[in-house]
C-alpha cells in the first residue's frame, strides 16, 4: 500500500513540477518571441517592465485577467465558455508522455523522468494533438461570427492536410526504435540522432508539426490580416489568454517532441541530460520564432496541395525505403 | 532548376533575418532619448508679440476660419486708439491636428507653430489653452515684422504714410 | 471492479449515441458522439487493447469526427436561432456524461497504478496486434484495403473536372 502511495505521490510531484515549468516556459516564450521578433524587425520589443522587460508576462496576465470577459449575443454559451480550456488542457496533456531525462534512482527504486511512460506514448501524442483542434473548432463555431467560423474551417482543413503526413513520418522512427514508447525512442538514438538516420522523415515531420502549431507559415486559422484573428476573434480577457497560452504550451510540446523523436532527446556530451534536453527544446522554439520572423503566410489551398500532393507521397516512399533498408540490414 | 530556386528562396530569408537580429535597433527610446525635431516642425501653437512687445494678434478670426477642425475660438475687442486685440483666445488642443493652416492664414504672424511636441495630458481640460498659456514674450520666427507698421491704426493717411510706418508688404515678394 | 466500470461505460456509450441521434443541433450531436467514442476507447482499454483504444481516439475522434464538423460547417446545418427555454437543462446530460467518462478514466488509473503504464491484466501489445492483423487476418485486411482503394478511385472519378452540360453547349 505504501508502495502505491509513494508512486502516486511521485507522479503528483512530477506533474506539479512539469506543470509549473511549462507554464513558466510558456509565459517567457511569449516574452522571448516578442523580443526576438522585435530585434529581427529592428525594434526592441518589450523593455519597460523590469530589466529587459522580464516582468512583462505578469503584466500581461494582470491585463488579461482584469479585462472584460465578453460573450457575443447568440453564441452557444457552454461551448463558447469551454473551448479555450479545452485548447489549453489538450496542450498540457501532451506533455505527460515526454521523457526529459534518463530514469533516476531515488529511495532505491527506479524513477522514470516522465510523468507516465505509456508503451503507446507516440500514439497518445498523436491522439491528443489531434484533439487540440476541437478547442479551436468548437470555439470558432460557438462564437457565432463569420470570421471565427472561417478560422475554424481553415483549422480543420489544415488538420486534414498535415495529420496523415505527420503520422506517416513517424513510422520510420518507430521502425528503428522497435517500440511506441518515447523512452525507447530516445534510447534508440544513443549513437546517432534520428535526424541523421531519417532526414526525410524529419523534414516531413517538421513541416507537419509547424502546421499543427498554427504558427506563421501556416497560421491561416488565425490570420490577423484576413480574418481578424480567426477562431479567437470574439474572445477576450482570460479566455483569449487560455488560447494564447495554449499556443505557447504547444510550442514547448513541439520542441519536446522534435527533440525526443529526432534530435536525440537527452543524449549529448559533457552536460547533464536534462540540460541537453532543455537546450534542444529551446533551440527548436527559437527556430519556430525565427521562422515566424522570416516567412510569409501560405494560402489555404497551398497547404492542402503541399500536404496531399507532396508530403504524403514522399512520406509513403520514405516509409517503403526505410522499411526495406531496415529489413535488409536486419 | 525551379526546385533549387525554391529551396534557396526559402532558406536565404532565414539568413537575412538572423543578420537583422544582431543589428542595432532603430528605435529611439523616447522618454530617455529624444529626437531634435527640425525647426519648422509643426507642434505646440504659440501667440507671439511684435518687436515693440505688443500682442500681434488683431482678432481677425482668419485662423479660426482656416482651422479644419474648428478648434480656435476668440472674442475680438478694440482699444481706445482703434487697435484690435483678442479679449480671450482659446485653442482646444484635444482637437487640433497640427496642420498649420492657422499659422499660414494669420496676416500678422501672431499665431505660429513651434517644435515643442510634448503636449499630452491625462485631463483633457488641461489641453484647453487660454490666451495666457499661448502668449509668449518674443517674436517667434520673424524678428522684424510688425503688422501695424505696415497697415497703420485708424487709417488717416494712405497705408504706411504715417511717420513711424513702413509701406505695405508686397504679398508677391513674400514668396520665399 | 472492471465489470462495474464496463457497465458504466456501456451506459455512457449508449446514452451518448442516443442523445447524438436525437439532438437537433448537429454540432452538439457531434460532441455527444465524441464522448461516446471516448467511452468506447476506455472500454477497449479495459478489455486489454490499449492500441485499439489509441486508434479509436486518433482515427475516429481526431480525424473522422473532425471531418463531420467540417461538413456541418460548410453546409451551415446549424439551426439559425437558439431554442427557447432554460439553457442549462440542455446541458445537464452532456455534462453528466463527460463527468462519467472522466471519472472512469481516473478510476482506471487509481485503481491500478500499473494501468498508467499500460499493462492491464491481459494485455495485447503492438507486436501481437500487428501479427494478428497481418498474419491471421491478412486476407481480410487486404480485401478491406482494396475497398478503400475503390472508394478513393470513385472519389477521384466523381471529383475530376468536367465541364457542365450547358457549358459544353454554349461553347459548341
Ligand atoms: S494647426 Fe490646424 S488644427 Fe491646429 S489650430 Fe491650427 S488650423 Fe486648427
Ligand atoms: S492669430 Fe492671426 S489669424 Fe488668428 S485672429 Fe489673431 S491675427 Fe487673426
Amino acid at each position: 500500500m505504501s508502495d502505491l502511495l509513494l508512486s502516486l505521490a511521485l507522479i503528483l510531484v512530477k506533474l506539479g513540477l512539469i506543470f509549473g515549468v511549462i507554464l513558466g516556459m510558456a509565459a517567457y516564450l511569449v516574452l522571448a518571441e516578442r523580443k526576438i521578433l522585435g530585434r529581427m524587425q529592428l525594434r526592441h520589443g518589450p523593455n519597460r517592465l523590469g530589466p529587459f522587460g522580464l516582468i512583462q508576462p505578469m503584466a500581461d496576465v494582470i491585463k488579461l485577467i482584469t479585462k472584460e470577459d465578453f460573450m457575443p449575443d447568440q453564441a452557444d454559451k457552454w461551448l463558447f465558455l469551454f473551448a479555450p480550456g479545452l485548447t489549453a488542457l489538450t496542450a498540457l496533456l501532451s506533455f505527460v508522455v515526454v521523457p526529459f531525462a534518463p530514469p533516476l534512482t531515488i529511495f532505491g527504486r527506479e524513477l522514470p523522468m516522465v510523468v507516465c511512460d505509456l508503451n503507446i506514448g507516440l500514439l497518445y501524442f498523436l491522439g491528443i494533438s489531434s484533439l487540440g483542434v476541437y478547442g479551436v473548432v468548437i470555439g470558432g463555431w460557438a462564437s457565432n461570427s463569420k470570421y471565427s467560423l472561417l478560422g475554424a474551417m481553415r483549422s480543420i482543413g489544415q488538420l486534414l492536410s498535415y495529420e496523415l503526413a505527420m503520422g506517416l513520418a513517424l513510422i520510420p522512427v518507430v521502425l528503428s526504435a522497435k517500440s511506441f514508447s518515447l523512452t525507447d525512442v530516445v534510447m534508440s538514438q544513443a549513437d546517432w540522432p534520428n535526424l541523421l538516420k531519417h532526414p526525410v522523415a524529419f523534414l516531413i515531420f517538421l513541416v507537419s508539426i509547424a502546421a499543427e502549431s498554427k504558427r506563421t507559415p501556416f497560421d491561416m486559422p488565425e490570420a490577423e490580416n484576413e480574418i481578424v484573428g480567426g477562431f479567437h476573434t470574439e474572445y477576450s480577457g482570460m479566455r483569449f489568454g487560455l488560447f494564447f497560452v495554449g499556443e505557447y504550451i504547444n510550442l514547448v510540446i513541439i520542441g519536446s517532441m522534435l527533440t525526443v523523436l529526432f534530435l536525440g532527446g537527452w543524449h549529448g556530451p559533457l552536460l547533464p541530460p536534462i540540460v541537453w534536453f532543455a537546450i534542444k527544446v529551446l533551440f527548436v522554439a527559437f527556430c519556430f520564432i525565427w521562422a515566424r520572423g522570416t516567412m510569409p503566410r501560405l494560402r489555404y489551398d497551398q497547404l492542402l496541395h503541399l500536404g496531399w500532393k507532396v508530403l504524403i507521397p514522399l512520406a509513403l516512399l520514405n516509409l517503403l525505403v526505410t522499411a526495406a533498408v531496415l529489413l535488409a540490414i536486419g | 532548376m525551379g526546385l533549387w530556386r525554391d529551396i534557396k528562396g526559402t532558406l536565404q530569408p532565414f539568413w537575412v533575418t538572423l543578420g537583422y537580429l544582431f543589428k542595432k535597433p532603430a528605435t529611439i527610446q523616447y522618454p530617455e532619448e529624444k529626437r531634435t525635431p527640425p525647426p519648422r516642425y509643426r507642434a505646440r501653437i504659440v501667440l507671439t508679440r511684435d518687436p515693440d512687445g505688443n500682442e500681434r494678434c488683431v482678432a481677425c478670426h482668419l485662423c479660426s476660419a482656416a482651422c479644419p477642425v474648428d478648434c480656435i475660438s476668440m472674442q475680438a475687442a478694440e482699444t481706445e486708439d482703434g487697435r484690435r486685440y483678442a479679449a480671450w483666445f482659446r485653442i482646444n488642443f484635444t482637437r487640433c491636428i497640427f496642420c498649420g493652416f492657422c499659422a499660414e492664414a494669420c496676416p500678422t504672424m501672431a499665431i505660429q507653430m513651434t517644435p515643442d511636441y510634448e503636449i499630452c495630458d491625462r485631463d483633457p481640460l488641461n489641453l484647453l489653452h487660454e490666451k495666457q498659456d499661448l502668449l509668449i514674450d518674443g517674436c517667434g520666427k520673424d524678428e522684424e515684422y510688425n503688422f501695424y507698421r505696415h497697415s497703420g491704426i485708424g487709417v488717416v493717411n494712405p497705408r504706411g504714410g504715417n511717420a513711424d510706418e513702413t509701406p505695405p508688404v508686397d504679398p508677391k515678394a513674400l514668396v520665399p | 471492479m472492471a465489470s462495474i466500470l464496463f457497465y458504466i461505460l456501456a451506459f455512457v456509450l449508449l446514452a451518448a449515441t442516443l442523445l447524438c441521434v436525437t439532438c437537433r443541433n448537429p454540432v452538439h450531436a457531434v460532441i455527444y458522439l465524441v464522448k461516446g467514442f471516448f467511452a468506447l476507447a476506455l472500454m477497449f482499454y479495459l478489455l486489454g487493447a490499449p492500441l485499439i483504444a489509441a486508434w479509436e481516439v486518433i482515427v475516429y475522434v481526431g480525424a473522422i469526427m473532425v471531418l463531420f464538423l467540417f461538413i456541418i460547417m460548410v453546409l451551415e446545418l446549424a439551426p439559425r436561432e437558439q431554442p427557447q427555454g432554460p439553457g442549462w437543462k440542455r446541458w445537464v446530460p452532456g455534462l453528466m456524461l463527460a463527468a462519467a467518462v472522466i471519472f472512469c478514466s481516473l478510476l482506471i488509473i487509481f485503481q491500478d497504478p500499473s494501468a498508467a503504464s499500460g499493462n492491464p491484466a491481459h494485455f495485447v501489445g503492438p507486436r501481437a496486434f500487428g501479427e494478428a492483423l497481418f498474419g491471421r487476418f491478412g486476407l481480410a485486411v487486404e480485401v478491406v484495403s482494396f475497398q478503400l482503394l475503390f472508394a478513393a478511385v470513385g472519389a477521384y472519378y466523381l471529383g475530376r473536372y468536367q465541364p457542365r452540360e450547358q457549358d459544353k453547349e454554349e461553347t459548341s
